[in-house]
């Protein structure tokens, strides 16, 4: 069921080698986009499949490249965000330390896409086996004459630099990775100007997601139609096939697959590849279900900062817009599922100490918001409510929610309202009897 | 004092980028790496070749946790608290180090060889619970593997 496009090869030995990855027709996208096709024929074909950001947002990748001014005479750059962390996601490392030189490969026609010279890879700081991998792809590639000057007998010359992160949440967002690759304290810039007006150095920018980008060679590779041909896609655009008509990697439009990270107590949790479009029990099920003894009571789909949905919905195909009809998001594919042993409230408190911790200070909201959040929440969890607390909690998420700078700040009330709007008795039971109802441990390391 | 070789390739990495200031992260690393910790001392004579003032470099290395501006143990475990490991058990496998290292979150074993802490999700949820020990990420933790990896660390 799982449908390897992404992950094609993660299971062949050697795969992250650069030979190898060769013998399987490596970099031949590469070559035909260099050889056969100019910089704004790549950029429609990404458009055309309707390619959207696995980053968070979802947004549409070749409308990204096509806002950059390719005829600027400034520099321009793509920045790959391998910042991989947002809760419950892991997919991005896997796709690192399985399939690098694909990862390669996608940045490379990236910056031929776009006008780019220079790309940074801005690593997260604690991924060691992903800096060997893709230092050691980089280093291949050059040899190779797949990086550096006239790749492969062009014109085109690139290099990619590797730049190691040193512990930072904020750093995934796209503007505070700007400014930490810039040498400051990672935090998020005003928008706009977005960063395709001026991102790194104040240079037209691209910044993508590993997933996004080690997309990039199978659609060349194969077209448009090909990466249209799984997933689910929205039928209009491809009725009205560049003619016009709806955008391509907007509203239902979710064609492709997805790389999704699936954990929580299951019998085999991990990361599964499988088209946009498939069911959440269907995920569920390549998981391996909850281990025995245990009920399914929510879910979060699309990691931490996606608001939990409960189990009526547990039949949801996976795309980006029938998350949001749930009041949710997909996000960036981290989907855990939440057995009944697992205490709400722990569970909001937990995510709140994450925000909490993460947050970068800028603005007020977040930055005394979450503190505030999390001391009550701290008190209903542990035994220790006061009178009033619950409406506190709702108080403080209202003076949180539409008022921070970013979506980190934004994201803090998701993991409580929605434990609120679920679990509504397990609440109760906490601030009447001054305990758990199913006898949670209580933990906390802040405060 | 950062030795001549340190700042050899501190002056390398300038190439890197187009503002000299990106540097300071990875030159930062490589001090820590050769000593252990990044001392003030070091970030001063970073900022001294990559030229900027040592107090916007020393606020710099402070926003990022994984600078430790104070000596560290030899190993430094950092065990992963956040969603998934915390429903797979990770405060257990903390507890357990507390009491097997004799130390709280934050310290360093009497001998030098251990520091602990918490880090935030992994990016390795699927195999929960999870901690770093240096570079190295330990998965499907229990409080026997935890011994066992520790024995074999020479704690
Ligand atoms: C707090 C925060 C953390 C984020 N973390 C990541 C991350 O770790 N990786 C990532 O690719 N995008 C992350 N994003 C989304 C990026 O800002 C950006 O949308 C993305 O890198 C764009 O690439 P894409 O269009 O290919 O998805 C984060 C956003 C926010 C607000
Ligand atoms: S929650 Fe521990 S690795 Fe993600």
């Amino acid at each position: 069921m799982q449908e390897f496009r992404v992950l094609m090869g993660h299971d062949t030995p050697g795969y992250a080698s650069i030979g190898v990855y060769r013998d399987h027709g490596g970099y031949e996208a590469l070559r035909k986009a260099l050889h056969q096709m100019t910089p704004t024929e790549v950029t429609d074909e990404v458009y055309w499949s309707g390619l959207r950001g696995r980053g968070g947002a979802g947004f549409c990748t070749g409308m990204k490249w096509r806002f950059i001014d390719r005829s600027s005479p400034v520099p321009k750059y793509v920045v790959v965000n391998a910042d991989e962390g947002e809760p419950g996601t892991f997919k991005d490392r896997f796709i690192m330390e399985h399939v690098p030189h694909r990862v390669i490969e996608g940045i490379l026609i990236a910056c031929h896409a776009v006008g780019a010279a220079k790309a940074y890879i801005y690593l997260r700081g604690e991924l060691a086996l992903c800096r060997e991998r893709l230092l050691t792809a980089i280093e291949e590639a050059r040899r190779a004459g797949l990086l550096g000057a006239s790749v492969l007998g062009s014109d085109f010359d690139v290099d990619i630099a590797l730049h190691r992160g040193a512990g930072a949440y904020i750093c995934g967002e796209e503007t505070a990775l700007l400014d930490s690759l810039e040498g400051r304290r990672a935090q998020p810039r005003l928008k706009p100007p977005f960063p395709a007006q001026a991102g790194l150095y104040g240079c037209p920018t691209v910044v993508n997601n590993i997933e996004t980008l080690a997309n990039v060679p199978l659609i060349v590779e194969h077209g448009a139609e090909w990466y249209r041909s799984v997933g689910a896609p929205n039928p209009a655009v491809d009725a009205a096939a560049r003619t016009g008509g709806p955008p391509s990697g907007f509203g239902p439009d979710s064609p492709g697959t997805r790389v999704f990270s699936v954990s929580g107590k299951l019998n085999n949790p991990g990361v599964f590849e499988v088209p946009m479009g498939t069911p959440m029990s269907a995920l569920f099920g390549l998981a391996g279900g909850l281990r025995e003894g245990l009920e399914l009571r929510a879910v979060i789909p699309g990691g931490s900062s996606a608001p939990m949905i409960g189990p009526e919905h547990f039949e949801i195909p996976l795309t980006f817009q029938t998350l949001a009809d749930a009041g949710s998001m997909l996000g960036s594919g981290a989907v855990v599922f939440i057995d009944d042993q697992t205490c709400p409230v722990d569970l909001a408190l937990n995510l709140v100490e994450f925000y909490e911790h993460e947050s970068c200070g800028k603005c007020t909201p977040c930055r005394e918001g979450g503190q505030w959040m999390r001391k009550v929440i701290q008190r209903i969890a542990h035994g220790q409510c006061r009178e009033g607390d619950l409406e506190l909690v709702r108080h403080v998420s209202d003076g949180i929610k539409g008022k921070c700078f970013c979506a980190l700040g934004e994201s803090i009330p998701a993991p409580v309202n929605s434990s609120l709007a679920l679990f509504p008795e397990h609440w109760q039971y906490h601030i009447e009897h001054g305990s758990c109802p199913i006898g949670a441990k209580e933990y906390s390391h802040v405060g | 004092m950062l030795s001549d070789e340190l700042r050899g390739e501190i002056r390398a990495l300038l190439d890197q980028y187009e503002e000299p200031r990106s540097a300071l992260m990875p030159a930062f690393w490589l001090a820590q790496q050769s000593d252990g910790h990044l001392a003030a001392e070091a970030i001063s004579e970073i900022a001294e070749i990559v030229g900027v003032d040592p107090g916007y470099a020393s606020g710099v290395a402070s926003f990022y946790t994984m600078y430790h501006l104070r000596p560290v143990g030899r190993h430094v475990i950092q065990v992963c608290k956040t969603l998934s490991c915390r429903m797979a058990g990770a405060e257990d496998i903390l507890e357990h180090l507390k009491a097997k290292l004799g130390i709280n979150l934050g310290e360093t074993t009497p001998d030098g060889a251990f520091s602990l802490c918490t880090s935030e999700c992994l990016a390795s949820c699927g195999t929960a619970p999870v901690m770093l020990v240096d570079d190295d990420l330990y998965e499907n933790l229990t409080p026997e593997r935890v011994d066992e990896i520790l024995a074999q660390l020479g704690g």
